[in-house]
């Protein structure tokens, strides 16, 4: 920003008028006011991590995680959620979830889960 | 599987090796963190005659102050806030021995660093591998961690939260690898992310949230960043506007995805250092804070901007800080270690850190009793602005387009007192940043199968109904990952500690296991230049490796310097080839009246020279401090600066069984002096063997007292009984007779009763 004077004594002459209590209660409304953008924005998305954090909560470990995000983001696939890859995988090879994500993280299975989608569409 | 649990030896080092023995079955024991059990207001604390007000419930092994030991009755009551130690061997094995001496003191809140850079680390890192100013944090080492906090607060007697970070790129799987693996506590402040790793605002905002939420499911404290702008502003106290709205984001954030506002933790710092008239700047931003921030957490940090390299500067900052926490609230208190300012933290800084937290906390109990704050004058009305400002801070943040407008405008971590700005701000933009552009929108099908999780997500009804299962609620679903690097991990560190400490020798260290480091303080009657050179100089002649200046400080420009060296030691000492002295076993009163019933005894007592200290003394002699008198002693004290031979005179007129002195000034090695008259007038005078000689002084060793003729001397801490032992024991010996009986009776002599180092033997010499 640029620099600029201390210019407060002018710019409080609408708080002055304010009790603490008000005053306090202000500075809540602004910021619950300024955060509802930023969670907005993540309601609607997501990103590797998460979508890694949820193939951990599927008892994924790191290394198969980290594959199958980086598949689904190079096919386009990221948004559905990795898990819900994962999920629809299992549904059409007939194994577990863990399963799965073993055979997605090595590179198998994607033509399934590719499928589904196209199908959708 | 319920994994088999060992407990610790108090007498033992942990063995690090077995702590890594199963652990892929290894479960922590709890989720979430614990607060301390607080006692009730005006709680007593026997046996010692106080009530407390602001004391938790005592550990069951402990080390107390130093001053607890000698007066009061050992007793180490443990404030009612959680006290943080921040711990950054660098090394995971270390950390832990490291957690289990600051447990002991009175920390149970174990903040373990992170290495340097792992917050642009795009997913988790497994194994051990060594880091940089902190460790890796990784599913083994909190496994290990946790595993070893298990046992020491077994060992303590009091819950010990683990607790680390859930910043950078990987905040999501961070948390889930938390709350599976039983950490207590996190960092977790998307602004940190963008104001101080250059993470991109987007990613970070989108992942806090569900980072966030998974945390708040495992019920782990959180703790914001907003200090580190306290840390890194040029005049730290100008920040404080903006502190509040950097916390009020967070707070804000966190609410809004549901963590409970007690687990929100806000990480405030008292801004500012003597020579600032620290309080009055710190204590109305303190106010403002807690006024705004009612029902959240506070935890309590102490300052780390303005620490040099001197630890006792420091430590007078870190006091006031907390007298700061005990005038406003606080619920953890952290503690910053003194040498801070000069190097990671070493071991005994984190206990050094620990004790001032708990002996200034312990000190102030009841603070508020007995003082209020003043709110009606300057306090009230510095704190009105402050809060004042925070609000006008907010209202153009909102004016000029929202949060990631502001901080593209460079709003934040600037040096002015807002509304004032100096245009040195951190200015970060929306489209750029470590992992900008990951950020993809949730597809309308989108689906995350598992519990915990933030935002927009629907089960597709071909799938939904299928059961599914998470970690979060099947522990035995969490998969376990042991080392990836075959070199850099702890197996390999534990063979090569063993190495450099073969055949168990003991080495000094300061931070990891047999470093070898070690300082010299000196005095040097030289100016700042000389006096360092000189220091090295002297330290390389004694042997040490690497030395290094790590603190000086002028006296006098001329007159000279105290210097800090560190060192290496190249050798190590094989503590088998030690010959420790021998504790003296005190008698029971009732043996010692016995004998003295039997036997009365006379002594002569004075302090000798030109020496007035009589305290002492009096303490060994008089009834109402348990001195001699109290078996029935008949005690001549003869008073203060009383020459030797006047003594030597008093105790043959006196027919007496010892002469006791007291020498306290050790000046030009006086005391020893004092000593060897008394000795060779007694043999002079042909009366040696007729008197057991017994000295006393704070600078006196028994060791001492036998190289100069005498036959024991007493240091600091003796009490009566400790001569009174003596006494007993010599007068006994030197009659051929068992303690308390007849003479030259057949009777079994005490068994075991140590001889002290005054075995009367000086005549021999």
């Amino acid at each position: 920003m640029k620099p600029r004077e201390d210019d407060f004594a002018r710019r409080r002459a609408h708080l002055a008028k304010l009790d603490d209590a008000a005053l306090e209660r202000r500075f809540w409304e602004l910021t619950r006011k300024a955060v509802e953008p930023m969670l907005d924005l993540a309601r609607h998305n997501t990103s590797p991590a998460i979508e890694r954090s949820v193939l951990a909560r599927l008892g994924v470990p790191s290394h198969e995680a980290k594959a199958i995000v980086e598949g689904c983001l190079s096919r386009g696939l990221l948004g559905h959620g990795a898990g819900h890859a994962v999920m629809k995988a299992a549904q059409t090879a007939g194994c577990s979830p863990r399963q799965a994500a073993s055979g997605l993280a090595a590179g198998r299975l994607w033509a399934s889960v590719e499928r589904a989608w196209r199908h959708d569409a | 599987m319920t994994p088999e649990r060992i407990a610790l030896d108090p007498d033992k080092p942990i063995d690090i090796a077995a702590l890594l023995v199963d652990l892929e079955t290894y479960r922590p024991r709890r989720k979430g963190w614990v607060w301390r059990d607080r006692l009730p207001s005006g709680a007593g604390f026997p046996p010692a005659p106080f009530g407390y007000h602001q004391i938790s419930r005592p550990l069951e092994r402990y080390v107390p102050l130093p001053a607890a030991a000698r007066h009061f009755w050992s007793i180490d009551p443990q404030p009612d806030l959680t006290v943080t130690t921040e711990i950054a061997s660098g090394r995971f094995e270390d950390d832990i021995r490291r957690m289990r001496m600051a447990a002991w003191h009175g920390a149970d809140h174990m903040m373990v660093i992170r290495t340097a850079g792992q917050s642009h680390y795009d997913g988790l890192i497994e194994g051990t591998p060594e880091g940089v100013g902190g460790v890796p944090i990784t599913r083994k080492q909190l496994r290990a961690t946790r595993k070893a906090l298990d046992l020491i607060e077994d060992e303590v007697g009091r819950p010990l939260n683990l607790h680390s970070y859930v910043s950078g790129l990987a905040g999501p799987e961070m948390a889930v690898l938390f709350v599976e693996e039983g950490v207590n506590g996190a960092h977790q402040d998307p602004q940190y992310n963008v104001l101080y790793r250059n993470v991109n605002m987007i990613r970070s905002f989108v992942d806090a949230a569900e980072a966030k939420t998974v945390l708040s499911s495992g019920g782990i404290a959180q703790i914001d960043g907003a200090h580190n702008a306290n840390a890194t502003a040029r005049e730290a106290w100008k920040v404080t506007p903006e502190l509040l709205v950097q916390h009020g984001i967070n707070c804000a954030y966190s609410e809004a995805v549901g963590y409970p506002r007690r687990l929100v933790c806000l990480s405030t710092v008292p801004p500012t250092a003597p020579p600032a008239p620290a309080l009055r700047l710190d204590l109305p931003y303190a106010v403002a804070l807690r006024d705004v921030f009612r029902g959240f957490g506070l935890r309590a940090q102490m300052n780390t901007r303005y620490i040099e390299s001197d630890p006792r500067e420091a430590t007078v900052t870190h006091v006031l800080n907390l007298l700061v926490s005990r005038l406003t609230s606080a619920d953890i208190q952290s503690t910053i270690t003194p040498d801070e300012g000069r190097n990671v933290p070493w071991h005994y800084n984190n206990i050094a850190a620990v004790e001032t937290a708990k002996q200034a906390l312990v000190g102030m109990d009841g603070l508020d009793r007995l003082v209020r704050l003043d709110r009606e004058g300057e306090l009230g009305k510095a704190a009105r602005e402050i809060k004042e400002r925070a609000v006008l801070f907010l209202e153009e943040i909102l004016a000029d387009g929202g949060y990631f407008k502001a901080v593209e405008a460079g709003m934040f971590i600037d040096s002015g007192y807002y509304p004032e700005r100096a245009g040195d701000g951190m200015a970060r933009r929306a489209d750029a940043g470590v992992g900008a552009g990951t950020v993809i929108p949730r597809a309308a099908d989108y689906w995350a199968p598992v519990c915990s999780h933030f935002g927009r997500s629907q089960a597709p009804a071909d799938l939904g109904g299928q059961p599914h299962a998470c970690t979060l609620c099947r522990p035995d679903l969490i998969p376990y990952v042991d080392e990836l690097d075959p070199e850099d991990n702890v197996h390999r560190r534990l063979e090569a500690a063993a190495e450099r400490r073969p055949d168990g020798l003991l080495r000094p260290e300061v931070q990891w296991a047999g470093d070898g480091v070690m300082t010299l303080t000196l005095f040097l009657p030289a100016g700042k230049d000389v006096a360092g050179a000189a220091a090295l100089e002297i330290a390389r002649r004694l042997g040490l490796e690497e030395p290094e200046v790590i603190h000086s400080h002028v006296a006098h420009p001329a007159e000279g310097t105290l210097v800090e060296v560190k060192g290496v030691l190249p050798f190590g000492i094989d503590p088998t080839t030690l010959v420790l002295p021998k504790k003296d076993e005190l008698l029971p009163d009732d043996i010692i009246r016995q004998d003295i019933i039997l036997r009365p005894m006379t002594v002569v007592a004075a302090t000798v020279g030109e020496d007035e200290h009589s305290v002492g003394m009096r303490e060994i002699i008089d009834i109402k401090h348990g001195g001699l008198e109290k078996w029935g002693v008949t005690c001549h004290y003869l008073g203060t600066s009383v020459p030797v031979e006047k003594a030597l005179d008093a105790a043959i007129e006196a027919d007496a069984d010892a002469i006791l002195i007291s020498t306290i000034i050790s000046h030009a090695d006086i005391h020893r002096k004092q000593m060897r008259k008394l000795a060779d007038l007694a043999v002079e005078k042909g009366v040696r063997k007729r008197f057991l000689l017994v000295v006393g002084g704070t600078q006196v060793t028994g060791a001492m007292a036998v190289e100069s003729g005498l036959d024991a001397g007493f240091g600091r801490g003796t009490k009566g009984q400790h001569v009174a032992s003596f006494l007993v024991r010599a007068r006994a010996a030197r009659a051929g007779r068992p303690i308390g009986g007849p003479d030259a009776s057949a009777g079994q002599p005490l068994s075991g009763a140590p001889r002290t180092a005054g075995s009367p033997k000086a005549d021999a010499r």
